[in-house]
């Protein structure tokens, strides 16, 4: 089973609930930080990293021997990636997202497949337990690529490990409801939204809800500070059966303990059981959906 | 005319609190929201919508199945997996799919096609600090670069005709496609960040990425007493890199009972929270070249 944690807004507790789930998992779990933008997952499990592996996307490159500057390879192009400048074929390698149409369509072979540096993927131990992470490459725009490329190994250890018994992963995802978001989460088996009862969070968890719904997933909230600001989030909830499975206050000694690289699950010993429970619900909603097909009702 | 983006690596460390109060602060501006992703400054200027536009950008595939002999050769193709065969008919999962035509244009029976992508809206407002250009990206679409990059396109154009000397922008999170595109051409880039083992990472990645643009930074210690000492160490590595210090901001409630009812922090005047962000706004004109015509 995959369980997501997603969440429109930053900053509402997203890796704090992902760190914390981790923590009290009673299966083998991988860890996975699927916010290659800004990964934090690291900073609050601490893993052994075993291996880092630099991630690339295919680009043509050019022979300028062969190319006939026929422009068939710049008309497929949608992304602006090739362009003919007077006599000049101009690959524009940052723009490219990797599709392959014009190595593809380049009748004298004269594009062959380069190479873009992404990110790193990153794999380590926690406790015995899997990590996985994504950190994209400063100045790279596109991030998909290289959550694909996560995505692969988690579910080459999943796949691996099928003998073995069962064995779970947390996604710790990237904020937001656009392609990042949502490559995040839309092979999970769970959506677990947080938010906070701010105006902002509200709006924000609306527009999230609205993303991940059409996956069809079981989705439940958590409701991080929740004694703040008043916005009506149970109320959206009740509106669109939306269940709630925890309600955490805001408490100043998490957050400092959350500055401290401390996660909130250790910091208050009673938050584990709301964790527990949290894993729980997770994980019984996701059986009723495989076994009754239709515990999401949309 | 200069350009001011408000930005963080981090989600949730204060960027458009900040920049609701920098609105009210600032003297002669247009506002502009670039997190067009999960966009939350309208929440604070209550926006009267004088325009609005369709936001079409990119393409996506569409398989006519009366064309489709099932041959397979689009779903070979596709690099994204985006073509899913089921009892022997292929369709395009629309939220795969990257809209790049390889399909349409190696498909035999003309049975792919590219139709244009409606990915959002974007509007021109009136608000009481200022006229705003933002946009809503439609849940789950792409292409929010391009959006941005429209967005500021607007603001510019409104800031001169209005003949105003500043363009303030709301920025996104992280260091990805929209946060470049919000870089492109400001005169200074605003990094709230917050003294946790996660703000200072993601500072650091999004100073990275300034550096990488050349475009200089002005760092926010925002709820600077969580971490006394963290708050030190994101300071000396700010200025160890070159950047600007505009100040620290206490953790105050006062920022989410100002938003819990549509203000912006700087409209209670008498906190000692709106003082601070008062002082910091003078530092940010000054780092950014804004001429001050009005004093405070």
């Amino acid at each position: 089973m995959i369980v997501s944690v997603a969440s429109g807004k930053g900053g509402a507790g997203k890796t704090t609930l992902a760190a914390s789930l981790i923590s009290v998992w009673d299966a083998p779990v991988a860890a996975v930080d699927l916010d290659v933008e800004e990964p934090n997952l690291h900073l609050f499990l601490r893993p052994e990293v075993s291996a880092e592996e630099t991630v690339f996307m295919e680009i043509p490159v050019l022979d300028e021997a062969k190319c006939t500057r026929c422009g068939a390879c710049v008309e497929i192009c949608r992304f602006k990636a090739l362009a003919m400048l007077g006599e000049t074929l101009l690959p524009f390698p940052e723009m490219c997202h990797g599709c392959g149409g014009c190595l593809a369509v380049c009748p004298e072979k004269a594009l062959s497949p380069g190479k873009r540096e992404l990110g790193v993927l990153v794999r380590g131990k926690i406790q015995g337990n899997e990590f996985f992470a994504g950190r994209l490459r400063v100045g790279e725009a596109m991030s998909p690529p290289l959550m694909r490329e996560v995505k692969r190994s988690l579910a080459a250890w999943l796949e691996g490990r099928v003998s073995l018994g069962a064995a779970d992963a947390v996604i710790d995802a990237p904020p937001g409801v656009s392609c990042p978001a949502v490559c995040a989460v839309m092979d999970s088996d769970y959506i677990l939204l947080v938010t906070e009862p701010t105006p902002f969070g509200l709006y924000d968890f609306s527009l999230a809800f609205e993303a991940f719904s059409p996956f069809g997933k079981p989705m439940g909230a958590v409701i991080n500070r929740s004694d703040i600001a008043g916005a009506p989030v149970r109320e959206f909830c009740r509106d669109h059966n939306l269940p709630i499975l925890a309600e955490i206050p805001f408490d100043r000694a998490v957050a400092e303990g959350y500055a401290r690289g401390r996660i909130a699950a250790d910091v208050r010993f009673s938050l584990r059981k709301t964790f527990e429970d949290i894993r729980d619900a997770v994980r019984s909603a996701v059986l009723d959906a495989q076994q009754g097909g239709q515990a999401c009702v949309k | 005319m200069r350009e001011i983006v408000v930005i963080s690596g981090k989600g949730g460390a204060g960027k458009t609190s900040l920049t609701g109060a920098f609105a009210h602060l600032a003297g002669s501006k247009v506002l502009c929201d670039l997190d067009v992703d999960a966009p939350d400054l309208h929440l604070l200027l209550a926006p009267q919508i004088l325009r609005r536009e369709d936001f079409i950008s990119g393409f996506e595939a569409l398989i006519d199945q009366d064309a489709c002999t099932a041959c397979g050769v689009c779903a070979d193709m596709c690099r994204f997996d985006a073509v899913v065969e089921r009892h022997g008919a292929f369709a395009v999962d629309p939220l795969r799919c990257e809209g790049c035509g390889v399909c349409e244009a190696f498909c035999p029976t003309g049975a792919a096609r590219m139709a244009p992508r409606h990915c959002g809206e974007w509007y021109v407002s009136r608000t009481r600090f200022g006229t705003m250009a933002h946009a809503r990206l439609f849940p789950g679409s792409e292409n929010s670069g391009r959006l941005v990059s429209l967005l500021k396109q607007k603001a510019r154009e409104l800031a001169k005709e209005e003949g105003k000397e500043l363009v303030l922008c709301d920025g996104a999170p992280g260091i990805g496609c929209p946060v470049i595109s919000s870089l492109s051409g400001v005169s200074l880039a605003v990094a709230v960040t917050e003294p946790t083992p996660s703000g200072i990472h993601d500072l650091e990645r999004v100073c990275g990425l300034c550096d990488h643009f050349r475009v200089p930074v002005a760092v926010i210690v925002n709820k600077w007493d969580l971490n006394p000492e963290m708050t030190m160490t994101i300071e000396t590595m700010s200025r160890e890199r070159g950047c600007s210090l505009a100040g620290r901001l206490l953790y105050d409630r006062i920022v989410t009972e100002t938003m819990a009812v549509g203000q912006a922090v700087t409209e209670r005047p008498d906190s000692p929270f709106a003082g601070d962000v008062r002082r910091i706004w003078a530092r940010i004109e000054e780092f950014a070249g804004v001429s001050r015509r009005v004093s405070l």
